[in-house]
């Protein structure tokens, strides 16, 4: 063991974290680190953001590859895949694999992603019973809308509802069920969440929000979802879609700290200083991340952190989530309502064209924006948001976007008429003054 | 007749001036009219675009449902006689118009007088010329304008008193205005207010309202002291000089008292005085400044003294010059058309008359005495006196003074008719409205102010239903029993019988001066091709062509009983209310340039209504400082007789202590018309015109808590807390809001927005609200149709601007646009289209927007793209879009991947 061999990164999480993390080390530092990816799933890294698009048939399994085997050979990267880690110790430094095997690494790198919830509920492992986590989840969906007529998905946030139109689009009967008394609570407030509601309704989708599952009935398979207020919802295939928990299996048993997620400093170091993580399994400063913006930050700070570059840290973007459905825009970006009187709520609404938008501005800073119906200004907002800019000056442009509010100033002085009257506008002229 | 152009003259004011309609409609000045010689006005110039139909009265209505001409007629007849039989021919009355041509007035005067047999008809003249018909009577022994419009121009000094004729008579005033470039004439205006005027003025006496009789009698006395009187007229041509002196000497003691009491400049006075004693070719013109005035009478001899002492009377370039206000005045008060005159200007005062007219017109139970002034009236409708009242083509509801008062006397009367073109505040106190013919659309004479007898020809058929008032008029008469003495095919018919009666016993030397004998046969053809004639135009002598242009110059030629013109005493009286305590400020009424009377015609015109859109009241900075007004502020303008708040404007053409509102804005118009509701009902005790320029108000300032800008195709919105003011648009209609109490909260916004934007069932809602800044914005669609949109803000400044917002209406609107309309302007929804499809949904990049790019930017593959657009590099979705645009891009552009 010379000191002249190159340093050993082993990344533990073949998907979207991991692979962009790695990607942004090798444009930093190629030749810094021999690099091995060991990956739970047998396929290459994809877009698992996109398997609503998959599922929905709008996009195919090869689409949504982002880095084809071909990708690691090319930069000498070692990928393992279909093999999952159960193990490391910390003071071998090596990562024990389940066949047994053992990966030594100089750095580690976790990024483990989440788990789907399941609810503490009878019925949840029958075989007709599925997350919508990966490309197995999708594929036995597709199947089940070949095979079955009806399906249940539990669960109205993001995921669900586009696993819902997903099997909708493939033609199944499909009634979704909800706790809360909103969809997409998470994103939406509550008139957003009654169009998107309105428009999936009149898509076909069967909803029962503000419902309680009690169990899923079936012996060998699940044949219907009970309520808790008794209704039986009769399904050949039911999806677990209630949310999402950071996968900290791996960290636990290396007891390296964690809360919700593995704990990391604004550097992604975890409590080891040799062992980085990014993506749905981290918490840092009490948030945990289920949306891909932050992720790629995270991805950025890692990668220059690993290159060598300590001064990298990570900040929180404002987070802004948009629904993959077609043809259903929805977008939603920092608070989704005034907490105090210091939010201060812009809205337009256009009930009947399913047109929806609220901002939110504190201390005449925009806070917050949810939009439906309307979505390309999303990225403006987020950016007003992110960049603190003080919209008084443009306020009463602001909700009609970008294009509009950019326009010069004069353009929006009211004129009066030849005589001009004071009052409305302060112009004191000759009472003969002609037109 | 196509191809043929048409002569006829001007509707608006008493200049008269004419014009030429082409073929097709199209209106210019008339170059050959002795009135205008090709000269027109703003509002002259614009009339060709109030000839359009829409929103005129087609056809006659019965409560409210159309009915046939003959049912409506049969009802009005009726109702006339049932009064008659029951209560007296002085329970009936007819209020008539100085927008009548001559033939209107000659049939209903006859109809009224002669055969109703009651003198209870009045017109707007009464608001308009009474006091300078009053004052010419006790002059000249009859109602006699001396001069001609052409004095002004031959004149040295032109005096002006209580005459903004620089919008008033604004080709009067051109014609004044190249005079004074040519010959360097004098100008001096006599005004409590500084106007248009006041642009050619030398001096400018801005007088305390109502003290004009006590300048012109220290001018008499002038005169008198420094020797500028004419002997001959004082002594020969004239009697009561000396009673009149005396009178003088008690209104104005002494120069400094007269300057004290006119609170004016004693330099200025005096140079006022030496300019006229100095000035042989003087013309004094005045207007409703003198006229309408409790004093107005008065105020017209006084200025007529000084003219007669001087002997400055009918010869060129001299003279009193009275400008009437209507385009008839003057033909009304030929017809005697006044309820104290009885016709062709002879008078209830001689039996003769009476017994003349009785026998010309063969009416046994002819009126033998004078009727009620349209003050009176109105009273007299109000207490019950009056059964059955015919309106015709005016607008007493607005017009008249304490308006409040005439619109409870038109709902209190059992039978209310009215005859006009378009709906006003009046129809709608009308049992039986009638659809009258317009003025394009009739034929008749009209005298204007210098005693020119014009045609006005129909250019254009009427539209629906529509007649003229005179056929209205007579067609009643038949149906009261007297078909034979209204037996008239058409307007000649009446004008001969009318130039028969003038001529009728008429003879010189003591005859009437009104005689147009020599029309009396006047052939259907000469009538056709009438040429613009001043009367008198009397049967045979070296008349009719072309007429008198002046009268008495030799001091001769006076209708009094001694032949010679009178010296009027005239006691100074300073208008009946004064301000006080309560009511502290002078309220003064006038026109602005470009409206006319209650707006019937102009104020359908956007560009008429460009010129000041909206009612206000004038208040000079001093005052403005006094009340603390804010610029924002409304005012609350009150007096015992009613109240409006409206906006103001800083006018330092006032004196402190007197405000100015314009009289044209109505209900159809304004939450603040009509001005007349604040007038008092003091009158002039000889003519009987109301005080209309010297009401004392209270002016408080109103805070409004928000203003507002409504878009909407219907003319109407609810009153409320707020002032409103309408302005009509190509399509629409504009209103101002300010609202003087916080809008309504919670469930209540939605009816008061709905009840503001009429929203029809049908109608879709777009709603912007930003509660913390006071900002609302509505709109009411119906597809792509936007019916209404109505703009919220604490400021006015924070409303969208008029014009862009105004081009929304009638606009189609795509549904993607449909938000940018409460942007008050599209231009967003362009830009948005601009950028095509949204590809990129992360960051709202269009198909277009990449596209372009793409190609100018030479961009080669999906990392690039992301690197200038940022499209694809989040959640990464349009990755395949991208691919594919970035192929399709380079294929066009044939560059290499």
């Amino acid at each position: 063991m010379s000191d002249r061999r190159r340093a050993r990164l082993v990344v533990v999480g073949n998907g979207m974290a991991g692979m962009r993390t790695v990607e942004e080390l090798v444009a930093r530092a190629p030749d810094r680190f021999d690099i091995t990816v060991i990956g739970a799933e047998p396929e290459p890294n994809y877009n698992r953001i996109l398997l609503s698009s998959v599922l929905a048939g709008d996009k195919t399994r090869d689409d949504i590859i982002v880095n084809p085997w071909s990708w690691y050979g090319k930069r000498g990267i070692r990928l393992m895949t279909g093999i999952a880690a159960v193990g490391i110790d910390r003071t071998a430094r090596h990562v024990m694999l389940a066949d047994g095997s053992a990966v030594p690494y100089d750095s580690l790198l976790l990024a483990t992603g989440s788990k789907p919830l399941a609810p503490p509920i009878p019925g949840v492992g029958l075989p007709n019973v599925r997350a919508f986590r990966d490309i197995a989840d999708t594929e036995a969906m597709v199947a089940a809308a070949r095979s079955g007529r009806r399906a249940v998905v539990i669960g109205g946030g993001l995921l669900g509802l586009e696993a819902a139109w997903g099997l909708k689009r493939r033609g199944m009967s499909v009634a979704l069920v909800h706790l809360m008394p909103t969809l997409m609570e998470r994103q939406l407030d509550v008139a957003a969440g009654e169009l998107l509601r309105r428009d999936l309704d009149a898509r076909g989708i069967v909803f029962f929000t503000n419902c309680q599952t009690e169990e899923i009935a079936g012996d060998e398979r699940a044949q219907a979802v009970v309520l808790a207020d008794g209704r039986r919802l009769p399904t050949d295939f039911v999806v677990l879609a209630i949310g999402i928990r950071p996968n900290i299996d791996l960290a636990r048993i290396a007891e390296l700290d964690v809360n919700r997620g593995i704990l990391v400093g604004d550097d992604m170091r975890s409590s080891d200083p040799d062992i980085f993580a990014v993506g749905e399994c981290i918490e840092h400063n009490g948030q945990v991340f289920g949306l891909v913006a932050p992720i790629w930050d995270q991805a950025k700070v890692c990668g220059a952190q690993l290159a060598g570059d300590r001064a990298a840290v990570y900040a929180p973007p404002p987070v802004f989530t948009s629904l993959k459905i077609t043809g259903v825009d929805v977008f939603s970006a920092g608070a989704l309502a005034a907490a105090d009187d210091a939010d201060e709520e812009i809205t337009l609404h256009d009930a009947k064209l399913g047109l929806y938008k609220k901002l939110i501005v504190r201390n005449d800073r925009l806070v917050g924006a949810v939009l439906y119906g309307s979505v390309g200004d999303g990225p403006w907002y987020v950016e007003l948001m992110r960049d603190k800019v003080d919209v008084s000056a443009i306020r009463d442009r602001l909700m009609f976007g970008r294009s509009f509010a950019e326009k010069s100033e004069a353009a929006l002085v009211p004129e009066a008429d030849a005589t001009t009257t004071v009052s409305g506008a302060a112009r004191a002229v000759p009472q003969w003054q002609d037109a | 007749m196509a191809g043929r152009v048409i002569r006829t003259t001007c509707p608006y004011c008493g200049v008269g001036c004419g014009l030429v309609a082409a073929a097709d409609g199209t209106l210019s000045a008339d170059p050959d009219h002795p009135a205008n010689k090709g000269r027109l006005c703003s509002k002259g110039a614009a009339l060709g675009d109030t000839l359009a139909t829409d929103g005129r009265l087609l056809h006659p209505q019965i409560g409210g449902r159309n009915a046939s001409w003959d049912e409506a007629l049969d009802r009005i007849a009726a109702a006339m006689t049932r009064a008659v039989a029951d209560h007296g021919p002085d329970a009936v009355a007819l209020y008539v118009s100085g927008q009548f041509l001559t033939e209107d007035y000659y049939v209903a005067n006859k109809l009224m007088k002669g055969f109703v047999g009651s003198a209870n008809i009045d017109t707007n003249s009464r608001l308009c010329m009474a006091s300078s018909v009053a004052g010419h009577v006790r002059a000249f022994g009859e109602d006699i304008v001396p001069g001609c419009y052409e004095d002004i121009e031959l004149a040295d000094l032109v005096v002006l008193v209580g005459s903004n004729a620089a919008w008033c008579h604004p080709v009067l005033y051109q014609r004044l205005a190249a005079a004074r470039e040519k010959r360097g004439t004098k100008v001096v205006v006599i005004d409590p207010r500084r106007t248009a005027t006041n642009d050619i003025a030398d001096i400018h006496l801005a007088l305390r309202p109502g003290t004009d009789v006590a300048v012109f009698a220290g001018l008499l006395l002038h005169l008198v002291a420094t020797g500028a009187c004419n002997n001959a007229w004082t002594h020969d041509y004239a009697t009561g000089f000396d009673e009149t002196i005396k009178s003088a000497r008690e209104a104005a003691p002494s120069l400094a008292e007269v300057a004290a009491v006119a609170d004016v400049a004693i330099e200025d006075l005096e140079r006022f005085y030496q300019w006229f004693a100095a000035t042989e070719r003087t013309v004094t013109l005045f207007s409703q400044g003198v006229n309408q005035s409790s004093a107005g009478t008065d105020k017209v001899n006084a200025i007529v003294n000084c003219h007669l002492a001087t002997g400055r009377v009918g010869r060129p370039g001299l003279g009193p010059l009275s400008l009437t206000g209507q385009p008839n005045a003057m033909g009304g008060r030929e017809v005697g058309g006044l309820a104290n005159q009885l016709a062709a200007h002879m008078g209830f005062a001689n039996a003769a008359d009476v017994d003349r007219v009785r026998r010309f017109w063969n009416a046994p139970r002819i009126a033998t005495q004078p009727g009620l002034k349209a003050v009176e009236l109105f009273d007299a409708v109000l207490d019950g006196r009056i059964k059955a009242l015919w309106i015709l083509s005016t607008n007493p509801a607005v017009s008249m003074p304490r308006a409040e008062r005439v619109r409870a006397a038109l709902a209190a009367c059992p039978f209310v008719a009215v005859s006009d073109c378009w709906p006003t505040d009046t129809t709608r106190f009308a049992e039986i409205v009638l659809p009258a013919a317009a003025w394009a659309e009739k034929d008749g004479m009209v005298t204007n102010s210098e005693r020119c007898i014009s045609r006005q020809r129909a250019f254009r058929p009427p539209p629906g239903e529509a007649r003229p008032d005179w056929w209205m008029l007579i067609e009643v008469a038949r149906r009261m029993g007297w078909a034979e003495a209204f037996d008239y095919r058409t307007p000649i018919d009446i004008f001969r019988e009318h130039a028969r009666l003038s001529a009728f016993e008429n003879n010189e030397p003591k005859g009437r001066l009104f005689d147009i004998g020599a029309l009396a046969d006047l052939s259907d053809e000469d009538y056709d091709a009438f040429p613009p004639m001043y009367w008198p135009l009397r049967r045979g002598a070296d008349h009719p062509r072309p007429g008198v242009k002046r009268l008495f110059g030799d001091g001769t030629g006076f209708t009094t009983a001694d032949g010679r013109a009178r010296f009027v005493p005239t006691p100074y009286r300073a208008p009946v209310v004064p301000a006080g305590e309560q009511f502290p400020f002078i309220l003064n009424t006038g026109r602005v340039r470009d409206q006319w009377h209650t707006m019937t015609r102009t104020g359908r015109l956007p560009r008429l209504m460009a010129h000041q859109r909206e009612p206000r009241v004038d208040i000079c900075s001093e005052d403005v400082t006094r009340l603390q007004l804010k610029d924002s502020d409304l005012v609350r303008v009150e007096s015992p007789h009613g109240a409006a708040v409206l906006p103001f404007r800083i006018a330092d053409g006032l004196r402190a202590g007197e405000v100015f509102a314009p009289m044209h804005w109505t209900d159809q118009f304004t939450s603040a018309g009509p001005i007349g509701r604040l007038v008092g009902a003091a009158t002039d005790p000889v003519s009987g015109q109301p005080e209309l320029k010297a009401s004392p108000v209270r002016l408080t300032a109103v805070a409004p808590q928000w203003q507002g800008l409504l878009l909407s195709d219907s003319a109407h919105v609810p009153q409320g807390s707020y002032y409103w003011a309408r302005v009509p648009l190509e399509r629409g209609h504009a209103f101002t809001l300010m609202g003087w109490e916080p809008l309504p909260s919670g469930r209540g916004t939605e009816f008061w927005v709905a009840a503001l934007l009429g929203a029809s069932t049908a109608a879709e809602l777009v709603i912007y609200a930003d509660p913390a800044r006071g900002t609302y914005r509505y709109a009411s669609m119906v597809g792509r149709k936007l019916e209404a949109c109505l703009f919220i803000a604490r400021a006015g400044s924070a409303l969208p601007p008029r014009e862009a917002a105004a081009a929304l209406l009638g606009t189609r609107i795509e549904p993607e646009a449909r938000a940018f309309v409460l942007a008050g302007d599209l231009g967003g929804a362009a830009a948005l289209n601009a950028a095509g499809p949204t590809i990129c949904s992360c960051f709202g990049v269009g198909l277009n927007t990449l596209h372009d790019a793409i190609v100018s930017r030479r961009l080669t593959s999906v990392a690039e793209i992301g690197a200038v657009l940022r499209a694809g590099t989040n959640c990464g979705s349009c990755i395949p879009e991208l691919n594919s645009i970035l192929n399709s891009a380079q294929a066009q552009t044939g560059t290499a991947a």
